[in-house]
């Protein structure tokens, strides 16, 4: 009898999980065919990329700087001391461009953003506003979802860039203030080191990071329901997933690119 | 075609879990009639009124709009019959993410493509049809009382002159003058605009004025189906003790006593 129930345990846990990958799937199969199809929410697009990329920079520009920073220190009291001055400068330009730079900014803009769909369209679907959309002759998922979408997949691998230059300014900062580099040796080196390929990778996982974020954001919001309460846990569940599938997809992506 | 009705319920069925809240709804509304629908708490007025929007998809059960079943349309043809449709939410559903009006002028610029400027005249001619001068027009819904909240919600759902128009519970928080003003105004959108309207309603005072027919759900069904003038001689326990408003009779609400 115990072993029976267990069992049944298990079969309802994976029953559930199922569930959730289908009801995720037809969501996000949705939202991408309402980016494609018009019409277009033009003011909504504006307004959430203003939201996501502009209002993101003070929080992506000082994470930035510091991991950055603490890049280059790292690596120079971590042993590096002979050959430091090329070390330091190529290890800070290929972390953050690589690593660093899409995944802290992902992850920032995650709790950021994703938090703040999710409240935002929690609070519209447990008020009714979702419905109100609908006899609006509005669709939903057209103007809430694929916006969103759009503006997260365009806005952070732009924020993304930023966060690579200030870091990399970050390494330099320390290298030539306080590790006492040769400000123009930095600067060659650094150039010397980044190749075009670097960035871009980096780029392209970060407009990934962010089309999840606007997912995770847009669907927790979707599915909440119960009260304040479903959407307080909307929130929570939009953050902890989308900062989850951005450390899964950033292997797999990484695999894609580099392995061979 | 004269005599198909409007709008016709037969046999819906809506399960939540365990809970049967509709068992089984056959109702008639006849183009451009004001239907009213009252009936205890909780027993599944506004699921009935959003099954009929296709917010809720019922379990069985066929919803006839104009001889159309809506049950088994495509999205795309559902946005089209909902295009004819209004609605006003039992707890406003205001976008609280936009200014008043624009909330009043949502359906004419998102769905029928008008200009800003131009929905905007149009929203603010409803919100002072509805009590509300233009500089309400500007606020956030949250600056509003609940009701004021209530007035903007009805001057959305009829901002678009639909053909149907719902109203769930309409006069609900609102003062008894206003309670009136907002009477006539359903009243004027069925004499004058020719819209067939379900309300669902409480205040027996506003039942009486805005009524047609009106049909008293219970236990998930249609329980008395009548014209408003039969309400008192309706031969109906159940809906005598509910028009009267006595805690004795056949309906026994589930309180315990102290
Ligand atoms: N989305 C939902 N999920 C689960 N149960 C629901 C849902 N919507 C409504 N119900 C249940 O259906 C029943 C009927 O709800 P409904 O809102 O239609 O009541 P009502 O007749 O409008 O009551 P009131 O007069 O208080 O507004 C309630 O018991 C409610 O708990
Ligand atoms: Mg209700």
């Amino acid at each position: 009898m115990m072993r029976f129930n267990f069992l049944a345990m298990i079969g309802s846990v994976i029953l559930q999980f199922l569930g959730a990958v289908g009801r995720l799937t037809l969501f996000t199969a949705q939202g991408l065919r309402h980016c494609v199809t018009p019409k277009f929410y033009f003011r909504i697009l504006g307004r959430q990329m203003l939201q996501i990329g502009y209002f993101s920079l003070p929080v992506i520009g000082l994470t930035a700087f510091f991991t950055g920073a603490v890049l280059a220190l790292q690596i120079y009291v971590g042993g590096a001391r002979f050959n430091a001055e090329s070390l330091v400068s190529s290890i800070v330009v290929l972390g953050i461009t690589r690593e660093l730079g899409p995944v802290i900014g992902g992850l920032m803009v995650a709790g950021r953003v994703s938090a703040a769909m999710a409240a935002e369209i929690g609070t519209m679907r447990v008020t009714e506003q979702i419905d109100a959309l609908t006899t609006l002759s509005t669709n939903p998922y057209k103007y809430l979802v694929a916006p969103r979408l759009i503006a997260g997949a365009t806005m952070l691998p732009l924020l993304v860039l930023v966060a690579d230059i200030i870091g990399v300014f970050g390494g330099f900062v320390v290298g030539t203030q306080k590790l006492g580099f040769n400000a123009g040796t930095y600067v060659q080196n650094t150039i010397d080191f980044l190749h075009a390929d670097d960035v871009i990778s980096g780029l392209v996982k970060a407009s990934i990071f962010g089309f999840l974020i606007s997912l995770m954001g847009c669907y927790h919001g979707f599915m909440s329901k119960g009260g304040a309460q479903g959407v307080g846990r909307a929130t929570t569940n939009a953050v902890v997933s989308a900062s989850i599938m951005i450390l899964c997809a950033n292997y797999l992506i990484t695999e894609m690119f580099f392995a061979q | 075609m004269i005599d198909q009705p409007k709008i016709s319920l037969s046999g819906v069925q809506k399960h939540f879990g365990p809970k049967h809240v509709l068992r089984g709804i056959d109702l008639d509304v006849p183009r451009g009639q004001s239907l009213v629908v009252i009936g205890g708490s909780g027993t599944g007025k506004s699921v009935m009124l959003k099954c009929i929007l296709g917010l809720i998809r019922p379990d069985s059960g066929q919803i006839n709009i104009d001889g159309q079943d809506i049950t088994g349309l495509s999205n795309r043809d559902r946005e089209a019959v909902m295009g004819r449709m209004g609605m006003l939410f039992q707890g406003g559903a205001l976008f609280d993410s936009l200014q008043v009006w624009e909330n009043v002028a949502f359906g004419l610029i998102q769905g029928k493509s008008m200009q800003r400027e131009k929905a905007r005249e149009v929203a603010m001619a409803k919100l002072a049809q509805v009590g509300l001068n233009a500089a309400v027009g500007e606020l956030s819904p949250s600056e509003l009382s609940g009701g004021m909240q209530k007035r903007v919600g009805l001057a959305r759902a009829i901002a678009t002159d639909p053909e149907i128009i719902f109203f769930d519970e309409p006069t609900t928080g609102l003062d008894p003058i206003m309670a009136d003003v907002i009477n006539d105004l359903i009243v004027k959108c069925v004499r004058e605009l020719g819209a067939t309207t379900i309300s669902i309603t409480h205040d027996m005072a506003s039942a009486r004025k805005i009524a047609d027919r009106v049909a008293m759900i219970y236990e998930g069904q249609i329980l008395w189906h009548g014209p408003a003038s039969e309400i008192d001689r309706s031969g109906n326990d159940h809906v005598d003790q509910f028009i009267n408003g006595r805690a004795d009779g056949p309906i026994q609400m589930q309180v315990r006593k102290l």
